[in-house]
């Protein structure tokens, strides 16, 4: 029932880094067709004549010159989005239950990650590094993430979620929500306990501030940060090895067979808690390293950081599909895109009126229009709605 | 153990209700409580017996006018009196009864009708929104900025149309209820959480960033300061002739607000309870009942589930609305921090500790985690701080190393959580189950009855 691939293993590769080029390419293109159409409607507004006195520019211009610059951005997030919607989608597939607790799963990873970069930092290796040397570290911080999520997804599976999986959906729900609550409260108990701070501030190190040219267009130069570059690097990555395991290895068979049927899965000799346990294992890992990628992006990170990207990764599952793997990418990289661009020029196009302040709400409209009418999302074959 | 001490409770009770022992035991076990927090208004025990002794009037059988006498006599002479001169009780009490009233509301939607909702506080905004923006210089700001507010601009309205406004908070929040209804009717189970959730989330934006254009809730500084009902003189020169003597002190204009307050929420709560207990003896309450238990075959017995639905989400949305409105005028400042997903759980928790549809659950669950959120944890965190500041030593730890983090009073979350994983694999029906899911299982309260029945 659940959309996993089939078969062959080159294929299994190639096909997933296919689908992305074709999900960034498509996403990229529609969100920027719309907004060149937007920009020549707005030709002669009132948000045009500002810009014309402040910037000199017209508003197609405007548009034309930053949106590289906004593409690259709604690429960079719209993977780490499709990281953590992984985890949502898979449990979904197995359990059709939503982890709550996953966006906590994330921010414990965000946070081991940071410490670790923290302490190595206060070591002082972080300083000497070379370029290599950082990237190899940077490499040790998600190893150390993913470890802290994925153990943490099942150990939460195991206390909270196991002994609900007769009861009905609601009860592991609310069960999940208790979870995920308790979690952002016990990272703030052990930061302010350790650190005594809100907040952690991943070091700088290594040349990821820096910026690579990526063509030039007359005078302007279209460029990307070399954190940017390794976050889709690692979520490309991520993404295949996942694709690779759940698609063409037996104990990715085990997890599909879990997925359409426990018992007869069980009477197959599968270890169905074992399978369990390994998908929020899986999930959650992905989950961590989507949250050090995170705070490589974004630098800054507290407690409550899951909550904003989880929701919205929950949104981009719904919103390609939940329980189905390609169409959890499909879905980070179409929210990513449409984040990236609402942030950029919202608050231009409306003249100041509504602001990058409201790409957030953009995340939640688009949940709530997609549940209603599509609920089985743009690439979702029929779910049946559990009550 | 257990059984044991239950029956040597129920000994009790039986020892209790006999003749007319149960009246000598409430009115002795009130007078005992009153003296108690009158003689000593800042300790807690006194303050826990004179608890203890209210609700001896609800579960000792007794005359109903008699019960109902003695509660009215409770509630409106004792209590304001107590609270003038602790006016903390009264402030634990005011918000025992708001986050009743917005419990027992949600309660309509996820106990008796059985759709999750996560943006419950979303009404509560709606509510004190209202208030808040005619009820205070807000509609002459709307062209101004945060910041820059003219000294001298006058209100709105007139402060008594606080009360229409009570009315109003009710049908707003009813109609926005319809709104988010809507989708209900084409959405089920997890999905629905997921949409109120977000639907909770929107309005706390929209209350966050509504600055700009037009600065409808001076964004997240929120708005102050909004007006309380005019306190006729009078009133409160009689109170003061008369309660002075015994309050020993005299009654400021802040605390006979604060008793005002008091009544009105005491007003709306008992109002909110009578109309959930008709609701769910009534036709209305048992077509509920059979949407949560069973759509389909609820839908062929002839109850339209649609319009039911729709109904609950109004009247359960139409309680915080009310509240809503009261809150404002009460802290004459609303702010988008107040209506978090946080506070949306708050009051879930709430609802589920004490028991999905059990309206005296429901109650009981907001007084325990109220008095838990605004009582014990701070005397909790006080207590910590003490302890910091002393040179005590337990096992060899120095509690003035205690980082000064921790506080209790900061974990909410913690232990909301930590509530509502325990209640649901242990006790997904709450601490005093529902009569009608009681009666469903043969008299057997306990158990996870919760699990055959899908709510």
């Amino acid at each position: 029932m659940r959309h996993f691939m089939g078969s062959v293993n080159l294929r299994q590769i190639l096909m997933p880094i296919g689908q992305m080029a074709i999900f960034v390419t498509g996403a990229g293109l529609l969100c920027s067709a719309v907004m060149l159409v937007l920009a020549l409607l707005f030709r002669g507004s009132g948000a045009d004549q500002v810009l014309q006195a402040t910037q000199g520019v017209g508003i197609l211009t405007y548009t034309l010159n930053s949106l590289p610059q906004v593409l690259i951005d709604g690429v960079t997030i719209g993977f780490v989005y499709a990281a953590i919607a992984l985890g949502y989608t898979m449990v979904y597939g197995v359990l059709q239950f939503i982890n709550f607790a996953h966006s906590e799963i994330f921010a414990i990873g965000a946070f081991c990650g940071v410490e670790s970069l923290i302490a190595l930092n206060g070591l002082g290796v972080l300083a000497k590094a070379s370029a290599m040397g950082s990237f190899l570290y940077l490499g040790l911080a998600l190893v150390i993430g993913m470890a802290a999520s994925g153990g943490m997804a099942v150990l939460v599976e195991r206390v909270a979620y196991r002994p609900l999986r007769s009861s009905p959906t609601l009860i592991a729900l609310i069960s999940a929500i208790g979870v995920s609550f308790a979690l952002q409260d016990i990272i703030r108990l052990v930061e302010s306990m350790t650190s005594g701070q809100f907040y952690r501030v991943i070091p700088t190190f290594g040349n990821f501030d820096e910026r690579i040219t990526l063509f030039r267009i007359g005078s302007k130069i279209i460029d990307i940060q070399v954190k940017s570059v390794v976050v889709i690097l690692a979520a490309v990555v991520m993404l295949v090895a996942l694709n690779y395991l759940v698609g063409s290895t037996k104990v990715g068979k085990a997890i599909r067979a879990v997925s359409q049927d426990k018992n007869t899965a069980a009477l197959m000799g599968i270890n169905v808690n074992a399978m369990i346990s390994l998908t929020f294992l899986v999930g959650g890992s992905l989950g961590g390293a989507a949250g050090v990628l995170y705070a490589l992006k974004f630098t800054r990170i507290d407690p409550f950081v899951g909550f904003m990207p989880g929701i919205k990764a929950f949104a981009a599952a719904v919103l390609g599909g939940i329980g189905n793997l390609t169409g959890a990418l499909l879905g980070g990289m179409v929210l990513g895109m449409i984040e990236s661009f609402a942030g950029a020029y919202l608050g231009t196009y409306t003249m100041g009126s509504f602001g990058a302040e409201y790409k957030d709400m953009v995340a939640f409209l688009i949940l709530i229009l997609v549940i209603v009418f599509r609920p089985n999302g743009l690439l979702g074959e029929q779910v049946s709605q559990k009550a | 153990m257990k059984e044991s001490l239950k029956s040597r409770f129920q000994d009790l009770l039986v020892l209790l209700n006999r003749g007319r022992t149960p009246y000598f035991a409430s009115i002795g076990l009130i007078i005992l409580g009153f003296a108690l927090v009158y003689l000593s208004p800042r300790s807690i025990p006194g303050f826990l017996v004179f608890g203890f002794a209210a609700s001896s009037i609800y579960w000792l059988k007794m005359n109903r006018a008699v019960q109902l006498g003695l509660a009215v006599f409770l509630a409106v002479v004792l209590v304001p009196i107590l609270g003038a001169r602790n006016v903390f009780y009264l402030e634990v009490i005011f918000q025992i009864a708001v986050f009743s009233a917005l419990a027992l509301g949600l309660n309509i939607v996820v106990g008796f009708s059985g759709l999750l909702n996560f943006g419950y506080m979303a009404f509560y905004a709606v509510g004190a929104y209202l208030w808040a923006f005619f009820g205070s210089q807000q509609p002459y700001l709307l062209h101004s900025t945060v910041t820059t507010k003219a000294l001298n601009t006058p209100f709105f309205l007139a402060p008594d149309y606080f009360y229409l406004f009570i009315f109003l908070g009710v049908i707003v929040a009813a109609i926005l209820g319809l709104i988010l209804g809507l989708p209900v009717l084409r959405v089920r189970g997890d999905y629905l959480a997921v949409i109120t959730l977000a639907f909770g989330e929107i309005v706390r934006q929209l209350a966050n960033n509504l600055d700009k254009p037009l600065n409808f809730t001076n964004g997240p500084q929120g708005i102050t300061p909004i007006q309380r009902p005019t306190m006729p003189e009078g009133v409160l020169k009689l109170f003061n002739q008369v309660i002075q003597p015994v309050v020993g002190h005299r009654v400021t204009d802040n605390q006979a607000y604060n008793i005002l307050f008091y009544l009105i929420a005491l007003l709306v709560v008992v109002a909110v309870i009578v109309i959930t207990y008709r609701l769910d003896d009534s036709k209305v309450g048992r077509a509920w009942t059979a949407i949560r238990e069973d759509e389909l075959s609820a839908g062929a017995m002839g109850i339209n589930a649609n319009k039911l639905k729709l109904g609950a989400f109004a009247v359960g949305a139409s309680f915080a609305g009310a509240m809503g409105v009261l809150f404002a005028a009460s802290r004459t400042f609303v702010s988008p921090e107040t209506f978090t997903f946080l506070q949306s759980v708050g009051v879930l928790t709430m609802v589920i500790l004490g028991g999905i549809g059990s309206i005296t659950g429901v109650v009981v669950g907001a007084t325990v985690v109220t008095l838990l959120n605004i009582q014990v944890l701070q005397s909790f965190s006080l207590y910590l701080s003490q302890l910091r500041q002393s040179d005590a030593v337990l096992l060899g730890f120095h509690w003035k190393n205690l980082s000064n983090q921790l506080d209790p009073t900061k974990y909410q979350r913690l232990i909301f959580g930590i509530v509502l994983v325990i209640m649901m694999i242990y006790r997904p029906a709450g601490l005093l189950p529902a009569a009608r899911r009681k009666r469903e299982l043969g008299g057997a309260p306990e158990g996870n009855d919760l699990d055959e029945k899908g709510v």
